[in-house]
């Protein structure tokens, strides 16, 4: 047998296991136009439905005429909120424990909001049918501005106000006016304001961080089918979260759960938009019960950028304290929270600022308060996480953006600043004043390694020439220098604080060895372009020792995978590929059994070894996987069952805390507002690295899509509640073009809880990229008296900046 | 981003267009790229309940370089003028403006045609075609006639072509001297959040014939005669080059929009006026 010549390198190399740069498996399907989206599942007699949506975004219905659009050929019903009401459908929970309509029940909260929903023969006829339903809309007084909103007598949830005026309490308390949806707080208030009232420097800062769209390539969409003969329901659906979503759908609908069947595709990039449900999925639902057909809908363009989940939107406020050395003291941060129409945040039950608490960052600050308060506007409902875990992004932003402004009050070098204040390595496990525990981390090692990697100190003597050239009038241009340090709190999470509408958030991982030595695992997870097929795999080869090209993952199938949690929030890795691991184990512990059967020996006797269990001392004798793969089948074994299967269902006793060190170097033209990106450098420590190419993919997506957040993507309202940025000609999404050239880099410190030491990636670089390139801007102008600028820092916002600070004079 | 039910045509020449443009009136509309139609048919935003296709017309495919004159037929593809050599050598600033425009799918596609004729203010030819001096050649069923890019455009779509007419080529004087077309946009793909197009002959140190022609800026692109006037005779010394700005800001009028305030849209354009100049000096 070859297995037998092979010297152990190569047969750890056969493996492809963990640590090595497999290529994607999933390619070859992908770069082929091969991949199955959901647009691509076509049923017999499949009908298409589609939405009339409200072009106001606050208004009355004061009538729905359908009459004109059931007489468009093609067309076979219409319905309204009236039709789904006999049914409790037109209103749906929402992840965060609000309701929100399904189809408008008497008035609308945003532009965009469905209003009606078109069934007919195909999308065209269905298009049709939406400019022949007449709506009569009576216009409301708009409110875009959340804190007019907590301001303005405009009641725009009437149905969360008592007949007698009182306000009952939300899913998370007591609500202060009618338009205000929760307060949450985390850490310790009084002594907050104590440390920073007694402190020696204070550094105040207001940020927007403003509304933007994870924007994935492939839109939003699904496909119902009914099958009224023997009562199934199966249901297509760009979900991030298939379980979860069959889960809900049996809850509302009274479908019996084993009757539902929920499959998710091929997707094509998710980044939070495609967590939560939908209008669109409980109206094909419906429309598939209804008409006994198949049902599509898919969102276009537009629909998907105004209507579908939007991210960000917190207007932060924030003091810092330290000592006149730098040494920070205390941290007080309060944040108005624009959660639009409805509250279809979707975060973890008892966050509903996700885990905004993570925004004492990296540093050890002994003292912090966080307040939220979210309100109520006339937007677009949602409140994702846009690539990153619950509301990291904006935590990692406030607090690298109050670091700069630290060391500006302080006159300080903000790479030094950090430096003092980083949580030392000795310190892990730390426990930070917002209450999490912090896993593992060496800050002070990685930042070195940027710092000097990038030439930091040469790189501020450039920036100083540069601002003499400037004020003699030689240059136009400033250079930038963007630092930020991120600490990344994912892979939610132990179920005894994470659940979603109260669904635990373990993850789950089942495997069957064939008798051949080949295998498929399926898991409660799904990918969206994050390559799992190709990484669980790996993970699989390192733990049982059959080749990773020998083993099929498979998921998305709700009735073949085990439960799980769903994809999102960098949990993947963390929790289902810990249960992988943990089902691996179970498959390698009756491996060894059969091992030392069928090797006469004790099953001490025997230990792993790659790809086989040897007998101890005697390396000669072994059993290969592929071997014992086989006699678990096809040999009885005293006191065995037959087969070799296992399942492991895993709820992480912690999050895990991924880190890294970013870098960027920007010139800017002053007179245009043009940025030119020179270098960027990104240092990732991640834990264990499963594959590193994959791992380098990941962060050059994350880095692009916090280019774009930072320098231009935002879905921007004007002050009657239209979106300004419907379409990709407004809403920036960046092309290799606008993007820079990436250096990567990592450290390595294992999570110690995690079974294989792994820690999340995919999200890190959006979280660290976005206060990077903002802060490289910032700091371009920070020579001439810029404490602070909100994002996006697009070509006019730029301009103004240095138009203000007199830089065109 | 459906459209609506249209009726389409492909005829073979000229004269089943113009039939078809006669009997159907301003519900017609021809059809070059569709890079700009298309997309605003999806929108709904136009209604063209009889879309006629100029792809199997032929005949307007054609670039003739001359001493004096050029010729562009209205089917010709950004990616055409691109890619013909002898225009490039003949007026180099049709390659530099067109390599701006959109991204390499787009220009495979879009022709100099439907980019001169559809009449949006943030196309990139109409305000070259300007600076250039170009006359376009319409076809009606009266026969062809010649119109000066700089008398076609009245406002946004609306230009001096009539609905039964088509417009089938671009004329343009062999350009002379210095070029530069210079563009500040978000990213690929996108209009001009302004663009300046400048045509400068120099003799001796002296300018002695300036054009300049702006684009995104207002509601047609501008000619700013004042602004090349205010080069003329100069050494086009910081001086000059600041009256011409003073000049173009005059002419121009911008809105704001998601790329900018108006404030920003004059400074920019003052400043990529500035650099379009002292390039196309450069070159003279």
């Amino acid at each position: 047998m070859k297995d037998e010549v092979d010297s152990r390198e190569d047969r750890v190399a056969n493996l492809k296991g963990m640590g090595c740069s497999r290529k994607r498996v999933e390619d070859a399907r992908f770069t082929q136009g091969k991949g199955n989206y959901v647009d691509d599942v076509k049923l017999d007699g499949m009908l298409f439905g589609d939405f009339v949506r409200s072009p106001y975004a606050h208004a009355r219905i004061k009538s729905i005429d359908t009459e004109a659009a059931l007489k468009v050929k093609g067309v076979l019903a219409v319905l309204t909120a009236k039709d789904l009401e006999p049914l409790g459908l037109h209103w749906m929970p929402t992840l965060a424990g609000d309701k929100q309509m399904v189809l408008a029940d008497g008035k609308v909260l945003f532009q965009g909001q469905e209003v009606a929903f078109v069934v007919a023969e195909d999308r065209y006829a269905a298009a049709d049918g939406i400019e022949a339903v007449e709506v009569e809309y009576e216009e409301l007084e708009v409110i875009v501005d959340p804190f007019k909103a907590m301001e303005s007598d405009v009641v725009l949830r009437e149905d969360l106000v008592a007949e007698d005026g009182s306000l009952p309490d939300g899913a998370h308390g007591p609500r202060k006016h009618h338009n205000h949806i929760f307060t949450w707080e985390a850490g310790d208030k009084e002594p907050t304001e104590e440390v920073i009232a007694n402190a020696e420097v204070v550094a105040e800062e207001s940020m927007y961080y403003h509304r933007t769209h994870p924007c994935p390539l492939e839109t939003c969409g699904c496909v119902a089918s009914m099958d009224k003969v023997n009562g199934k329901l199966t249901l297509w659906g760009t979900f991030q979260a298939p379980h979860a979503i069959r889960t809900v759908v049996s809850l509302i609908s009274g479908i019996e759960e084993h009757n539902i069947r929920v499959i998710s595709p091929d997707i094509g990039g998710g980044f939070g938009n495609k967590v939560g449900a939908y209008p669109g999925y409980v109206c094909s639902v419906v429309a598939s019960i209804v008409t006994g057909k198949p049902v599509k809908w898919i969102e276009d363009r537009m629909d998907n950028l105004m209507t579908t989940a939007f991210a960000r939107d917190y207007w932060m406020k924030g003091r810092i304290s330290a000592t006149k050395e730098g040494k920070i003291t205390g941290l007080h941060c309060h944040v108005t929270a624009d959660h639009g129409g409805f509250d279809a945040c979707a975060d973890p039950t008892k966050f509903p600022a996700g885990f905004m608490n993570i925004c004492t960052g990296s540093y050890d600050i002994p003292t912090a308060f966080l307040e939220v308060d979210g309100v109520y506007t006339n937007k677009a409902p949602g409140g994702v996480s846009y690539r990153c875990s619950f509301r990291v992004t904006e935590a990692v932003y406030f607090i690298e953006r109050m670091i700069e402004v630290l060391a500006i009050e302080l006159n300080m070098d903000a790479a030094e600043l950090r430096r003092i204040n980083f949580i030392k390595k000795e310190q892990f496990p730390y426990t930070a004043a917002l209450g999490w525990e912090y896993d593992s981390g060496d800050y002070h090692t990685a930042w070195d390694k940027a710092l000097k990697t990038v030439d930091y100190e040469g790189l501020r003597a450039e920036q100083a020439q540069r601002v003499e050239d400037f004020k003699a009038g030689k240059t136009r241009s400033l250079m930038g220098i963007g630092l930020s340090f991120f600490t990344e709190i994912v892979g939610a999470g132990p179920v005894k604080n994470c659940d979603i509408l109260g669904l635990g958030m373990f993850d789950s991982c089942e495997i069957r060895i064939h008798p051949t030595g080949s295998a498929i695992a399926r898991l409660g997870t799904i990918s969206q372009g994050q390559g799992h097929a190709t990484t669980f795999a790996q993970i699989l080869a390192s733990e049982i020792g059959l080749p990773a090209d020998s083993i099929t993952i498979e998921e998305g199938d709700t009735d073949t995978a085990p439960y799980g949690l769903g994809t999102y929030g960098s949990r993947s890795t963390p929790v289902a590929g810990a249960a992988t691991a943990m089902a691996g184990r179970k498959i390698r512990a009756k491996a060894q059994m059969i091992a030392a059967y069928l090797l006469e020996v004790h099953d001490d006797d025997v230990e792993f070894d790659v790809d086989r269990f040897v007998v101890k001392g005697a390396p000669e004798r072994f059993k290969t996987m592929k071997e014992i793969a086989f006699a678990a089948y096809n040999q009885a074994i005293p006191g065995i069952e037959p087969g070799l299967e296992a399942v492991s269902y895993y709820d992480p006793p912690n999050m895990t805390y991924p880190f890294g060190a970013y870098i960027c170097v920007m010139d800017i033209d002053v007179d245009t507002g043009v940025t030119d990106i020179r270098r960027f450098y990104a240092l990732d420590d991640c834990g264990t690295r499963i594959n590193p190419m994959i791992i380098e993919g990941q962060v050059h997506g994350g880095l692009t899509e916090a280019l774009a957040v930072a320098l231009g993507q935002e879905i921007a309202y004007d002050d009657m509640g239209n979106v300004k940025t419907g379409t990709l000609m407004d809403f920036f999404l960046p092309t290799a073009w606008e993007v820079p050239n990436y250096e990567t880099d990592y450290t390595v410190t294992p999570s110690p809880h995690h079974p294989i030491g792994a820690k999340g990636v995919g999200e890190s670089p959006h979280v660290g990229g976005v206060p990077c390139f903002s802060n490289a801007v910032q700091d371009a102008f920070r020579a001439f008296g810029n404490r602070h600028t909100n994002m996006p820092h697009d070509h006019w916002r730029i301009w103004k900046t240095a138009n203000e600070l007199g830089l065109h004079d | 981003m459906i459209p609506a039910a249209f009726e389409y045509y492909r005829p073979k020449d000229m004269a089943g267009v113009l039939s078809i443009l006669e009997e159907h009136g301003d519900d017609a509309r021809v059809m070059a790229g569709g890079h700009s139609l298309i997309p605003m048919m999806k929108l709904r935003m136009a209604d063209v309940p009889h879309l006629i296709d100029l792809q199997d017309v032929g005949g307007m495919s054609d670039i003739a370089v001359t001493a004096d004159s050029i010729r562009i037929g209205a089917m010709v593809t950004q990616h055409d003028i691109i890619d013909h050599d002898g225009l490039a050598s003949a007026a180099p600033i049709l390659r530099e403006a067109a390599l701006q425009i959109a991204d390499p799918q787009v220009r495979y596609m879009g022709t100099v045609g439907g980019n001169v004729a559809n009449g949006d203010p943030g196309n990139d030819m109409p305000g070259l075609m300007q600076c250039l001096d170009a006359a376009f050649t319409v076809v009606g069923a009266e026969g062809e006639r010649d119109i000066p890019a700089r008398d076609f455009y009245e406002a946004a779509y609306m230009t001096a072509r009539e609905d039964e007419e088509v417009l089938t080529a671009v004329m343009i004087p062999a350009p002379q001297g210095g070029y530069a077309y210079e563009k500040q946009k978000r990213k690929i793909g996108d209009y001009a959040t302004a663009a300046a197009a400048v045509q400068i002959v120099k003799d001796g140190g002296s300018c002695v014939s300036a054009s300049i022609a702006m684009t995104n800026l207002s509601d047609t692109p501008i000619y700013s005669e004042d602004a090349g006037a205010a080069l003329v005779g100069t050494s086009v010394d910081d001086a000059a080059i600041k009256a011409a700005i003073a000049a173009m800001l005059g002419d121009i009028d911008p809105t704001e929009d998601n790329r900018g305030p108006v404030a920003f849209k004059k400074h920019v354009a003052g400043v990529i006026l500035r650099r379009a100049i002292e390039r196309a000096w450069s070159r003279a």
